[in-house]
């Protein structure tokens, strides 16, 4: 699936914090439990998931992750059951489950609005799946205990819904779609209707209790943060097709085109011309930057084609010295410094016009920033740190 | 999710077969020219000119239409004052027995409204002398009453849905109570206001047994007629009468629902031009229409 | 803010009005105010507070003046009249002051009313068969439109306007016609029994007019409407996701029909049933003309003996007996629902 096409060298710069991969090596080997083969959904002439091929291995934790509308909820609730693909296939645990109804689906899935009974308690409420297998009384209660500690909510398995924070509620509907011990769990933005900080912290949490049970765990979500933190692999969608699938640090380091670049964290992208085409180098002239950017490596790319240099704000370097080299660095004004605590943007005009971000550290507490607004500075990046996308 | 929905609409089509066949059935008789109900004696419109003969049935239209106009009309006026009170009043003294008040006409058998009107009205006669005997008066009272009922039901739910913040911003800016009022809150409530007035006519015209008790033998309304009638039996000139008061009543729904669908769509092509402009314009907007 | 609205408790102006004061007298009122600022004139001129004053006294007064007039009065003088006695003359019954002056005897006389609708089996018969029709009724308009509420929410939106229009337009045509228009087709050479006849299907006509069978259809199909239209309201507000969660947890769609939608669609099942339950125990317009002579329902009942007997102080005492006996226990019911649904709303 990925197919990135710069094949630059592993900087050891910035790993985004909270993915794993320890976990993926564990896990690239595990058997694929849903497999979605060329599934397309449309709605009267609208299509709103297309062509979408995906594998997702056992005790993954996935996510889906795109813009509004992109068809992420739709591709998920194919996989629960609650719409029919238009074409394609859906396989989960090896089994074709294209026309099993959802109630006969070993999966389950955490509403975004949660979906709680309101006229159960929570005890109820957890226990329901189990009361549909005719499970005996006594192992209903176990399970319905065991599920309530580890969501931590024993003491609140009489109340109902409406008595419980919206955090507590969270975790209701995870001890609920849990308590069937599933084979998948699919979770439709299950943090999207908490504050940031509750947000933060349970996003963790997830990670924790998806660790503890190891169900494969599937979450869409619009949060580009979100999906760094919590999965071991992202699929990125865009307008019902997916447009690459990958670590988050892959993602991040390696985007295969411009929409996911940008999509995935910040990013300054400059258009250009590939003026230098050759199989241990390129150089690509952009009338954005003054200088014509190096990258030691060959591209898929004929020459004269557009392509884009991203450039990550904490790959650049700002300096008041000019660097010595004839690529990969330009000029421009301080326009503004955006402080954030633990690190500061800095805003640059370029003399082109185009605008660059560049972040630096703020290591020292007591350093004087000693390049501040409307200062004429350098911007220079290493070349194994520069992107080229096509598209 | 697919669900059966073969028993659903089954069930939809004979509940709307229930309610509508009879309406149909009576809309066809009335152009039949034989006076037989089950007979088809070929299409005429005598019964139609018959009607429009018939000099009692007029008049008492007249009454019925006089008694619901000026009893609609009332009826809105005191319902939204009540509507008022209830919703922006906060405490008032003998608040409980005027909710009370204004709500137990929705819950009360017609014929204990009717009697109770009735005695009301014999004993203030005997007491005071009015009113001088009954007849459209007595019917415009009793109907106020009960209708206002209605109309404080359907202006106080109008109430509760309208935003208060717009009224206080209007106070703050300056405008004193009784002007936001008439400028903000009056505006907001109109549709409500409507629908309440249109919800009395129809109840009005639409009595026969409060109306039967409070009416004098001057004045005879409407369904007093038609009851009377079919309690003699089938007439056709009723099939014809209820052909036009069906007509008339679909008309009315009709114009008021293509109002509204008009306006529903208007909404609706504005949503679609700012979601397009939205989707064409960025790809990471998070809002859904 | 919330308590007082347009009357003067809202300091009424206290801020823009008072150009000559000083922002802080004027602030000071404002917030002196408050919910109840009933008595609080400062701030603000004496004419304002006498419109206010009066502007608030004439919206609580007018509607107030006029349901005690027309609606409390009435049943005091009801009351009055179930226990003086019948007597031929204008108006029919002995006046009040007799019984004043005529002592004890008089009084335990004036009793009597009540206690003839206790020995006479009519009253008490036709007060259980009122409750009785209304019940069935309403269980046969909640079975029948439960269904079609389910099916307009789930409808797309187009056609759940249009069937939403097909169910209220019945309501505004005249609800006598409606109950006419059955005659024509129940009675003994109708629509139905012409039809089966010419059928073959029977030889003589069956008697559908007049029967228990016409009442409950002239009830049902007269108060389907209302049965409906709070049974849509309820299910369309319900979330579907909670039918989808049931059906992800393992459980069939009627299971979940019975586990998850029946219970939450209790208000509307409840609303629905007094909207059908209530008119129809008072009903007498289709007893009367669908239900034939022998049909026993006590709004009938009081309507006979009023009319027919001229009997006043008994058809008062009729009706002040359903007051005690139905109207009451509806509103106290219906008082506890209200205040059920709101708690459950709020928390
Ligand atoms: N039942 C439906 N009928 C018609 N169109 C639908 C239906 N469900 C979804 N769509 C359309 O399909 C597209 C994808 O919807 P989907 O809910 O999958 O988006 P999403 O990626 O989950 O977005 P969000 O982040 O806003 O939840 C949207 O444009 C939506 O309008
Ligand atoms: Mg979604």
């Amino acid at each position: 699936m990925t197919d990135t096409l710069v094949q630059g060298t592993h900087s050891a710069s910035s790993r985004p914090e909270g993915s794993r991969p320890g976990a993926v090596l564990r896990r690239a080997e595990a058997r694929p439990i849903i497999e979605i083969q060329d599934v397309v959904k449309t709605f009267g002439d609208f299509v709103a998931v297309d062509q979408v091929s995906l594998t997702i291995r056992e005790g993954e934790l996935f996510a889906l992750l795109g813009g509004s509308g992109c068809g992420k909820t739709t591709l998920l609730r194919m996989l629960a059951g609650f719409e029919r693909p238009t074409a394609g296939r859906i396989l989960i645990g090896g089994q074709d489950m294209t026309q099993v109804p959802p109630y006969d689906r070993p999966v389950n899935m955490m509403f975004q609005s949660y979906a709680l009974f309101p006229h159960m308690s929570v005890e109820a409420n957890v226990a329901f799946g189990l009361r549909q297998d005719s499970l005996p009384k006594a192992e209903i209660r176990d399970r319905v205990r065991q599920m309530l500690d580890l969501v931590q909510l024993g003491p609140f398995a009489k109340r109902k819904p409406h008595h419980l924070s919206g955090g507590q509620r969270q975790r209701v509907a995870l001890a609920r779609s849990l308590a069937k011990h599933p084979k998948v769990l699919l979770l439709d933005e299950p943090l999207a209707a908490l504050d940031k900080k509750l947000r933060e912290q349970t996003q963790l949490e997830l990670v924790g209790i998806q660790e503890r049970v190891g169900t494969t765990f599937v979450v869409v979500t619009h949060d580009q943060e979100e999906a760094m933190t919590m999965a071991d692999r992202v699929a990125i969608m865009d307008s019902g097709r997916i447009i690459q699938v990958d670590t988050p640090h892959a993602l991040y380091e390696y985007p295969n085109t411009r929409y996911v670049a940008e999509f995935f964290g910040t990013v300054n992208m400059f258009q250009g011309q590939l003026i230098e085409d050759e199989p241990d180098h390129i150089l690509i002239r952009s009338d954005a930057l003054a200088n014509p950017v190096y990258v030691g490596h060959g591209i898929s790319a004929r020459g004269g084609a557009t392509v884009w240099v991203a450039l990550r704000p904490e790959k650049l370097a700002i300096s008041r010295v000019q660097p010595d080299s004839p690529h990969n660095w330009d000029q421009g004004i301080v326009e503004d410094i955006v402080y954030l605590g633990g690190i500061s943007t800095y805003h640059i005009r370029l003399d082109s016009g185009a605008l660059a971000r560049v972040t630096t550290q703020n290591l020292e507490r007591m350093a004087e920033p000693d390049i501040t607004w409307d200062d004429r500075v350098f911007v220079s990046w290493r070349h194994d740190n520069t992107v080229v996308v096509t598209g | 999710m697919k669900r059966s929905p073969v028993f659903l609409y089954a069930m939809l089509a004979f509940g709307f077969a229930f309610l509508y066949v009879p309406i149909l059935l009576l809309i066809l008789y009335s152009f039949n020219e034989s006076r037989l109900v089950t007979v088809w004696g070929g299409f005429s419109l005598k019964w139609y000119a018959e009607l429009f003969r018939n000099e009692q049935m007029l008049n008492a239209a007249l009454v019925s239409l006089r008694v619901a106009v000026t009893s609609a009309t009332i009826a809105t006026v005191l319902g939204t004052l009540s509507a008022l009170m209830m919703g922006r009043f906060g405490r008032f003294r003998g608040r409980l027995l005027f909710t009370g008040m204004i709500t137990a006409p929705l819950v009360m058998p017609e014929v204990i409204t009717g009697l109770s009107l009735l005695l009301l009205f014999v004993s203030l006669e005997t007491v005071i002398g009015w009113p001088a005997g009954r007849g459209i008066d007595t019917i415009t009272i009793a109907h106020t009453t009960f209708c206002m009922a209605y109309v404080n039901v359907v202006v106080q739910s109008r109430l509760v849905g309208l935003d208060r913040s717009v009224e206080e911003a209007a106070m703050d800016l300056g405008a004193r109570p009784l002007k936001a009022f008439l400028v903000i809150t009056l505006p907001m409530l109109a549709p409500a206001l409507v629908s309440g007035w249109l919800l009395s006519f129809t109840l009005s015209l639409d009595d026969l047994v409060i109306a039967s008790f409070v009416a004098g033998p001057a004045s005879t309304t409407l369904p007093m007629v038609v009851f009377s009638s079919v309690r003699l039996g089938v007439t056709p000139e009723i099939n014809a009468l209820a052909t036009l008061l069906v007509l008339l009543a679909t008309a009315t729904i009709l114009i008021a629902a293509g109002f509204m669908w008009r306006q529903e769509r208007e909404r609706e092509r504005v949503a679609t031009k700012a979601l397009k402009t939205e989707r064409g314009g960025s790809h990471t907007s998070s809002s859904r229409p | 803010m919330s308590g007082a609205g347009e009357g003067p408790g809202h300091g009424l102006g206290g801020r823009p009005t008072t150009g000559a004061r000083t922002r802080s007298i004027a602030e000071a009122a404002w917030a002196a105010a408050g919910r109840d600022g009933e008595r609080n004139g400062h701030g603000r001129t004496r004419l304002q507070w006498l419109m206010a004053r009066f502007g608030r006294g004439t919206v609580i007064g007018i509607p107030y003046i006029w349901l005690l007039l027309f609606f409390l009065l009435p049943f005091l003088i009801v009351l009055k009249i179930s226990f003086a006695e019948f007597r031929i003359g204008l108006p029919p019954y002995t006046p009040l002051l007799e019984w004043i002056e005529g002592g004890y005897l008089q009084i335990k006389l004036a009793f009597g009313n009540f206690l003839f609708l206790l020995d006479d089996p009519l009253y008490v018969v036709a007060y259980l068969n009122s409750l009785k029709v209304a019940l069935v009724s309403t269980l046969i308009a909640l079975l029948i439109g439960y269904p079609m509420a389910y099916a307009i929410a789930r409808a797309s939106p187009t056609w759940r306007a249009v069937y939403l229009l097909l169910v209220i337009l019945p309501f505004w045509t005249s609800f006598l016609i409606r109950v006419y228009a059955w005659i024509g087709i129940l009675k003994n050479n109708g629509l139905i029994n012409n039809a089966l006849i010419s059928l073959g299907l029977i030889d003589s006509p069956l008697p559908l007019l007049n029967t228990e069978v016409s009442l409950y259809i002239g009830i049902v199909y007269s108060y389907l409407p209302f049965m409906v239209l709070p049974l849509y309201a309820t299910l369309e507000k319900m979330d579907i996701a909670l039918i989808e969660a049931a059906a992800d947890l393992g459980c069939r769609p009627f299971k979940a029909f019975l586990t998850v939608t029946l219970p939450l669609s209790m208000p509307g099942i409840v609303a629905g049933s007094m909207l059908v339950f209530i008119p129809a125990v008072g009903e007498f317009v289709i007893p009367d003309l669908l239900g034939g002579a022998g049909t026993l329902m006590i709004g009938k009942v009081l309507w006979s003996e009023f009319f027919n007997n001229r009997d006043w102080p008994v058809a008062s005492a009729v009706a002040i007996a359903m007051l005690i006996f139905l109207v009451i226990p509806i509103v106290v019911f219906q008082y506890y629902q209200h205040k059920h649904a709101e708690r459950a709303e709020e928390s």
